[in-house]
This record gives C-alpha cells, structure tokens and sequence, in this order.
C-alpha cells in the first residue's frame, strides 16, 4: 500500500437509504411532539411533576449529551495541550460530534425551559447575573457553541472556497483566513469553556444539598464531572471512529484508536479510585450497599467492565473490544451522570418520575436528528480523513 | 323584618313609621305587563308589615290593576292625574317583562303597548323598580325562542337608573326594605351591576345554604327519592343552580311560611339569574366558579406523579435494543478486523 | 505510537487547575442574617383547627385558578400539594395516637436555596422583608429553583403553554403601606394588606410580624406551656440557617414534612465550590492564558509533522 498524504474529504454515496428514512421517521414524530409541547405545555407531553422538575430532557440530553459532545474537547486536549499531533485526523470529527452533542443539548433546552422566550435576556442583562453554577453553564454553553461552530467552520468553507460561486468562494477564503490568525485563541477557548461547564455541572447538583443522596453529595462533584466528561469524551470518539471506519470504508487507524482507548481507559480507572477514595474517605461507602446506593455501585461495576476490556494491547486492537469496551464506558460514565441528577436527587417518597412515552419520543427525535445530520454532514463535507473506499480497497 | 332587610336597626324602626305617618306617603305607580302576577301574590301574602300597612299607612298605592277598585276608562284616568300631581315625586314599579318584537304590540293596556306605558309613566319617576326576574330581565317570557321579544325593564328605560329585584317571585321583603328606605331616607340602596340591591344579592345561595355541610363533606344525592335525598343531603348533581345564584333565599325565605325550594328538597332553579333561570335545564349542574375547600385533608405525604408502565417497557426496550445492536455490531466489526488483519 | 500513563496524568492534571480550589475552600461563606425588618409568619399546630379559610383566602387573594385536582368530582378546592395553582395549603397528619394539621408554603429562608439558583435574580430577597419574591419577567422556567429549594416549594405550571413559578411571596401584591407597630403587638399593615391566611385565620394558629417578634412569641408559648411543644423548640428559627416562617408543633417536625435539615444553609457547599473557584475571574483566566500558550506552542506540530506522519504506515 502506498503512503499518500492524509487529506480531509467527504465519503459521499446516496443519502436516502431505507435506514436514513426510519431515521427521518423518528426525527418527524419528535418534532411534531415538540411541536404539541409548545402549544400544550410540558405537562401535555411529559411526566415531569414538581417533584422531579428534571427529567430525561435534562438527565440525558443535556447533561449526558453535552458529556458526549466532549470527544471535541477530549481530542484538542490530547492534540494541543499534550502534543499528540497524531490524534489530528481525530479533531474535525471529534468537533463535529461536539457541536451535534452541543446541539442536541440546546435543542433539549428549548423544549425544556418553561419560558424559552425569555432565555435571550440570560447572556444580555449581565447586571444582573447571579452566582447561580446554572448561569455559569448557561454562558459557557452558549459561547462555546460558537466556538465549536468556529472550529468546524474550516470543513465547510473548504468546500465552499472551490466553489464555481465566485462570492462564496472567496467569502469562504477571506473567513478561513481569520480563522487561522484566531486559531490560537479560539482552540483555547474550546477547552476552556469545556472545562468551566463541564465541572459547573457538576457544581449545580451541589445546590439541592440536603435533598441529595449523601454518595452523590461530594465537594468533589465538579472534578468528578470534568474527569466524567473527557472519558466520555475519549469513549465516544473511539466508537465514532471505528464505526465511521466501516460504515464509510475510510481510512481506520487501529493503532490510534487502541491509544485513545487506552487513554478512555486511564481516566476511567483514575476516576473510579479518586470515586471510591472520596466516598470512603467521606465514610459513606457503606451506603452504596442499600437502596438507592446499588446505582453508585452499577456506574463502578459498568465502567470497571468497560475499562477491564482493554487490559491486553490485543483487546485493545481489536475493534470488537474497542467498541464493547467504549460502549460500557458510555453506558457506566452516563449513568454517574444521570444518577446524579435523578437518582441521587430525592425530593420525597411520595412522588416518582418516568419520562412519559412523548417525552421519550422528543428525546429520541433529537438523537436521530444528530444521528442523521452526523450521516448527512460526513457523506457531504470534508470532515472524515483519509482515503476513500476505492483507492483504501485497490492498495490494500 | 323588611327593616332588617335593608339594614337599619331595631331604633329607627319608629323613624320609619313617623316618616311614614307624616302624611308624605309617596305616590307609587304600578304596572303589570307580561307576566303571571306572581310577585304581586307574594307580596300580598307578607306579613311584616302587613300589605295593607303598606298600601293604606306607608304608601299612596295610587294605580295597581290587581288591586285596584276602578276600571276601564276610571282606572287611566286615575293613572294620568297620578303621574301629573306626583311628577317627579311617585315611585314606578314595574311587574312583568315588556315585548319590544313588532313595536311591542303584544301587551296593551289601555290600547297603549307596554313599551309607551313603560316610556311614559318612567318619565317623571323619582324611583323605579323593577319587580320579579320578569320585569329584571325578561324571565319566563323570555325563555326560547322569545315570541314577543320580552325583555326587562332596565334593557327598556336604558337612560334610567332601575332597581332590579329578580325572582320568581320575588321575596317580598327585598321588595319592601327598598321601599321603605326610599320612603324614609328617599335614598336607594346600594347596587351590583345588574342593578340588584346588594344587601340581598351581594352572595349565591351556596354560600349560605343550610345543606352546604353535606356540598363540602361529598354527601350528594344522586337522584330524586334516593337514601342521600332523604337524608336531607346537598342537591347540587340533580341540578341545584345554588351556587351559581345570587339570591338571599338561603338566609330570607318567602312569605313567612320558611319554605323554599332547596328547604323541601328541590334544586335551586337560578330564578334571580339572566343566564340560569328558564336558560338551563333544571336538572343540568353548573360549573363553581370560585370552590371552596372538602372538608378532607390531603395527608403530608400524599403520593404525587405517575409512572406509565407503557413508557416504562418502550424506554427499556428501547435502551436493550441499543446495547444488543451495538454489542451485535461489535461483533461482526471483530470479525472483520480479523480479516483485514490478515490483509495486513 | 503510546499515551504514556504520565501523559494521561497531565491531562488530569490540567483538568484539575480550575477545580483544584474546590477541596480548599480558602474562604468560609459568610453565615447570612435576616433584614433587621424581616417579615415572617408563625404557625402553632396545636392552635390550627383545620378550617382551610387559609387556603380559600390564599387561592382568592392571589387570583389562583382553583385546584379541584384532589377529588374526583372536582366541586372543590382541594389540592393535594403545593403545585402551580395553590401556595398554601393545609395538609393532616396521623400518627399512631398523635395528630396534627400543618400549613405549607414558602418557608422564606434566610439564605434560600432557589435564589441562589436563579439565574438572573428572578427569584430574589426583598432587601428590606426578606420575603423570597418572584419577579417572571428574568425567569426563563429552567425549575432550577425547585430543584435547589430544600422544603420543595416553588412550584411550576406544567399545565400552561406559557408557565411562570408559582409560590407564596407573603401576598407582598398586597401591601400599599408601611407595617407598623400593631395594636396586638406584632408589626401590622393595614387591613387587606397583610397575608390573606393570617388574616383570615379565626384561631390565629398563623400570625405574621417581624421575625424577632414571632421569634419572641414562640419562645414565650413554649416557656409558657413547657411540655406542650416538641423538644421546646422552634422550627424555623436555626434550620438551615433560618427561616422566616416559624413552626410550633407538638408532634415531631419531621411527621409533618419539616425534615430535620441542621443548620446548614443549603446553598452552603454548592457556594463554597463555585466561589472557590471562580472568585474574581482568576483562575479561569489564568487558564486560558495557560492553554492558550500551549496551543500557541503545539500547534504547529500538532496539526502537521506528527499528525501526517501518524495516518499509514
């Protein structure tokens, strides 16, 4: 096989097959569901109660799906700040899964604040702010959401400067050029602001105080978050990138991603010992064997197996274990996220809380419509690098 | 008692009669239209005062076709030289709603329809009431499909102030502690909107109503004849308009006989209100507008949201067939791994 | 190619710059005290007889759309709970032989854990009352406030398409004049101007005044009738740092859906953090100055030689 400059470029194909239509499927009845919502209220759709005002919406969309969107974050760390150029090719996916996890959160926001007209007013009226960790995120989110779009900017520009449109061609080489001389500040502020919200979210939980569940009731909570958030981060850039691999047939780097994974694996095992360390330290481990507590059980348990998978170099080559592996990563680092805001959260026992079937469908709705713009954006714009299936199939 | 019912004290009961028996005994006009004389009946069945403490003592009752001597050509006559020598002096009753559908011909007295009469004899009124849900906004004439296009007097005399006493009849003693407080301070009471005297009308016969233990207790009866009707229990699902009424009924009732609808285990008809009575069916219940609190208790821990067993299953559905894909997918993608492994 | 395990300790490390300042929290948060003019309520279970004139009056004097929700018919006012249509409500406890009646509704913390919640100040302290209010216009419905409020009282309308938080403000809508020293003792406004529970109420199981007034009353009924009160004490009065409504009971607190919380202002921990790290701005700056000047010094490695050399070999 031959060596041959890796270059960003678009996988192409068709669009619409059967599997992207059920996607589109899914992405209609949740927006005809939102769609219901504001006209109804969120009582009409969901079962969200004044004893849970939270629910999956927040749980997982938002606070799960911004942990995912970290792989943006999680990669420029290693690239820029540890000096792993070789995770390079990594980034323009990483940002893209971001800016959709991003998204999705933003979409999940909208349909969840209660007076979405009035959020305008949150980044303007900065007189007066509080020292809510909420307005924290708040900001951080909104403002690094334009810096993710900044960072992928470049993908879709690369396309548009050789365009045969003259105006938009060279609109795109002018704005490609700003970007490079801000690059710098901007890649830092793609992950400062990470770091800020990411550990804020952590801080918010800290508020109900006495109303937590005393294992998730740690000063250490924000730390937890941020450390949460990278392994998520690594995790689901492992999947990405292997499942990209196939599904477009571009090029796949099992060594790359055996190093991420390694990585994904040495934060989740320093996170689960600093996890355990602190709760015992806070003599609270005895709590983990009762009731609610077998959940702190079960995001150690999951993200052990998960981390476990990868202690050969040859599981950890193996795209099999890679995805298993990354998967139970996910699925254990999820769950410390969502056990902190409904589990641990416990307003009394007389009220109870399952997302109802149109609350799921919103939340479903906004996944396939990230799933499908994900698909829709790798098939058209230049974001995937490496080589194509021919050429990848001829040499190979 | 038609003191009490405006308000004064026992002491200025003899205020009452002195004024009365000084010889100012106001004029009083009275005129029957569309109706069935019911308030009149009522009123001539009250005892405190009695009617003829009234019409000879208190008042110069100068035209009452049901009470009159006179008729024919005597009897205008009298009304003519009435409205002439108490101008701007007499007060105007009025009894029974008033046609206005083609020129208001189908209530004539004199070969002068109603709405001339009500017209004219208005004119130089110092005070004018109108009698019985009739005259206040139509009431029964009034029931679809309206024929003569009845109406009230206040919807009539629409640049006049008009004291509306509705009922069906009406209570006799709202009736005369208006008059007698005209008669002994020349002043009105004070009004709601709709015209009705507020110390009669100012709250619904729920809020007074001697069944009201068994409304907030959840004691109803279910039909007619039924354990919960004999046991005396709140009317309201046979239809009972109470609390949708405003009425002194529950506290004043009629012809001192203490005899009224819900008393005898009928539902409240909403006789005094434009919108209920002859408007909604009797056996139909209205909506409460401002409840009240059971007397029940929700306990400090009352269980509060609801789970769906249906989302419960879908969502772990859901969940279970996105971890078996992916750890499926992994599987084949192990597969091929070991292909292109070989390749390499 | 190989992450060393000392590589991903860095990573860990930079992560950690910011939240480091958490497990010191150099400076304690200063312990809030209630405005010298604090106007708060005091209920007495053993006075209230259960006659809910509160929770009509409350529900009429706050133009809230009635809650029939508690029994099937729907004739009554009968919430089961504080929710988006009622602020006051009185709740029944049984207890084996003990019974009680309880009133809820905002507590008006001394340091509240929903104002510290609020993002613009929506939910804020009145200055000069301490009473907790709520002004719509800087509230974007994120119910961060139910989340952060530890008697779980602010409520939400999930039944409107165009919700606000619904929760007791001491019907503050009322008051056109000044409180002043009543003829009773306590601080007074005017007629009508007051909180519509307390001045329905026809045992005065529920008064209103300044706190230190209430706070003096409760102690002279207990000190009055030493056995009547449970554990002589007032709830309300160290609880979370203080509250401005008081509780007098003679049944345990925590039967009547006042748990046992300790002194411990609930915003307490959630501060602590959040100020240690960013007071004054500085630790986020100083970071990214930090991770600017390593992109600045990466970068170009970064993005070409190693990256290149890192896609086939």
């Amino acid at each position: 096989m031959t060596t041959h400059a890796l270059e960003h470029r678009e996988v192409g194909g068709p669009l619409m097959t059967p599997a992207y239509r059920w996607l589109l499927l899914v992405v209609l009845l949740g927006a005809l569901t939102l769609a219901w919502r504001f006209v109804n209220g969120i009582g009409s759709v969901a079962a969200l109660n004044n004893g849970y005002p939270w629910g999956v919406w927040i749980a997982i969309d938002v606070v799960v799906g911004t942990a995912l969107g970290c792989g943006g974050y999680a990669v420029a760390l290693l690239v820029y700040i540890l000096n792993k150029g070789r995770y390079h090719p990594l980034v323009r996916p990483a940002i893209l899964t971001s800016m959709l996890g991003y998204g999705l959160a933003v979409i999940a926001v909208a349909c969840d604040l209660g007076r979405f007209w009035d959020l305008w007013k949150v980044p303007i009226f900065f007189w007066r702010w509080s020292h809510s960790p909420q307005l924290e995120v708040a900001i951080c989110v909104m403002l690094y959401n334009f810096v993710l779009v900044a960072e992928l900017a470049p993908a879709f520009l690369e396309k548009w400067a050789k365009s045969s449109n003259s105006g938009l061609a060279s609109f795109s080489q002018r704005t490609l050029k700003v970007l490079e001389s801000g690059a710098v500040w901007i890649l830092a502020l793609g992950m400062l602001l990470p770091t800020m919200h990411q550990s804020s979210l952590g801080t918010m939980m800290l508020l109900p105080g006495p109303r937590m569940h005393p294992l998730w009731f740690t000063p250490w909570l924000p730390f937890l978050f941020l450390v949460n958030c990278l392994m998520l981060g690594y995790a689901i850039v492992v999947i990405e990138s292997v499942f990209s691999a196939r599904a477009f047939r571009v090029h796949h780097d099992d060594d790359m991603v055996a190093a991420i994974g390694r990585v994904a694996m040495g934060v989740s095992l320093f996170w689960v010992a600093f996890r355990i360390g602190d709760a015992a330290i806070a003599g609270k481990l005895p709590l983990a064997f009762s009731g609610r507590g077998w959940f702190f059980v079960a995001e150690i348990v999951v993200q052990l197996a998960g981390a476990l998978m990868l202690a050969t170099d040859a599981m950890r080559r193996s795209p099999m274990w890679q995805v298993r592996s990354a998967l139970l990563l996910i699925a254990g680092g999820a769950l410390f996220r969502v056990n902190t805001y409904l589990i641990a959260f416990q307003p009394g026992a007389q009220w109870s809380y399952f997302p109802a079937i149109p609350e799921l469908l919103i939340t479903f709705g906004i996944i396939a419509l990230e799933v499908a713009l994900y698909i829709a954006a790798v098939k058209r714009f230049p974001i995937l690098s490496g080589v194509t299936e021919t050429s990848s199939r001829s040499h190979a | 008692m038609a003191a009490a019912a405006v308000g004064v004290s026992g002491t200025m009961v003899p205020k009452i009669v002195q004024a009365a028996s000084k010889g100012l005994k106001p004029s009083v006009i009275w005129l029957h239209f569309q109706e069935c004389t019911g308030c009149t009946e009522s009123l001539l069945r009250s005892h405190h005062p009695e009617i003829e403490d009234l019409i000879l003592d208190l008042v110069s009752l100068d035209y009452h076709e049901t009470l009159f001597a006179a008729a024919g050509h005597q009897a205008e006559a009298a009304l003519e030289s009435a409205m002439k020598a108490n101008a701007g002096k007499y007060v105007l009753v009025i009894e029974g709603a008033i046609p206005t559908k083609d020129g208001g011909i189908y209530c004539k007295i004199g070969n002068k329809t109603a709405l001339e009469l009500a017209k004219k004899c208005s004119e130089n009124a110092a005070a004018i009431i109108a009698l019985g849900s009739c005259a206040s906004w139509g009431g029964v004439p009034s029931a679809d499909p309206n024929p003569t296009g009845a109406t009230g007097a206040p919807m009539v005399l629409t640049d006049k102030k008009v004291v509306t006493l509705p009922g069906c009849p009406a209570n006799p003693y709202i009736f005369l502690g208006t008059v007698l407080q005209f008669v002994t301070f020349g002043t009105l009471p004070a009004l709601d909107d709709k015209g009705r005297p507020l110390f009669a009308y100012a709250r619904t016969i729920h809020e007074d109503c001697p069944r009201r233990p068994h409304f907030d207790a959840g004691r109803f009866a279910q039909q007619f004849g039924d354990e919960g009707h004999r046991q005396g229990y709140c009317l309201y699902k046979l239809g009972c308009k109470g609390p949708a009424t405003k009425a002194s009924c529950s506290t004043m009732r009629f012809g001192d006989v203490d005899a009224w609808p819900i008393g005898v285990g009928h539902p409240c008809f909403g006789c005094t209100e434009k919108a209920v009575g002859f408007r909604i069916p009797l056996h139909e219940t209205v909506p409460i507008d401002r409840p009240t609190p059971p007397d029940t208790y929700p306990a400090v821990g009352a269980k509060q949201g609801k789970v769906s067993p249906v989302a419960t299953g879908i969502a772990g559905a859901v969940a279970g067939a996105l971890l078996g894909a992916g750890w499926a997918a992994s599987g084949k993608l192990g597969e091929k791994s070991d292909e292109k492994r070989k390749e390499d | 190619m190989k992450v060393s395990r000392r590589s991903v300790l860095k990573v860990l490390a930079a992560a950690a710059v910011s939240t480091a300042a958490s497990a010191v929290p150099a400076i304690a948060r200063e312990r809030k005290v209630a405005p010298a003019k604090a106007i708060g309520m005091l209920y007495d279970s053993t006075r209230c007889i259960g006659c809910k004139a509160c929770v009509a009056a409350c529900s009429e004097a706050n133009h809230l759309e009635p809650d029939r929700s508690g029994i099937a018919d729907g004739l009554h006012l009968a919430p089961v709970d504080l929710n988006g249509r009622t602020k006051n409500i009185i709740k029944f406890c049984q207890d084996g032989e003990q019974q009680s009646f309880v009133k809820s509704q905002c507590m008006h913390c001394i340091d509240p854990g929903c104002a510290s919640a609020c993002m613009l100040h929506s939910l804020h302290k009145n200055e000069r009352t301490g009473v907790v209010e709520y002004d719509p216009q800087w509230c974007v419905g994120c119910r961060y406030c139910q989340m952060a409020c530890p008697f779980n009282v602010p409520k939400f309308e999930f039944h409107k398409a165009l919700p606000k938080i619904v929760k007791c403000e001491l019907c503050r809508h009322r008051v056109q004049d000044a409180a002043v020293a009543g003829a009773d003792g306590f601080t007074r406004y005017p007629r009508g101007q007051g909180p519509a529970c307390c001045e329905v109420c026809p045992r005065s199981a529920v008064i209103y005044g300044s706190r230190e007034e209430l706070l003096a009353e409760a102690h002279r009924r207990i000190a009055e009738s030493p056995n009547k009160y449970y554990q002589g004490r007032v709830y309300g009065e160290k609880e979370l740092g203080g509250t401005q409504v008081l509780y007098l009971s003679h049944m345990p607190f925590a039967k009547l859906g006042l748990p046992e919380f300790g002194d411990k202002p609930s915003p307490d921990v959630a501060y602590t953090v959040q100020e240690g790290i960013y007071r004054g701005f500085i630790a986020p700056l100083a970071l990214y100055g930090a991770l600017a000047a390593m992109v600045m010094k990466n970068k170009k490695s970064a993005e070409s030689g190693d990256g290149a050399k890192g896609g086939r070999s």
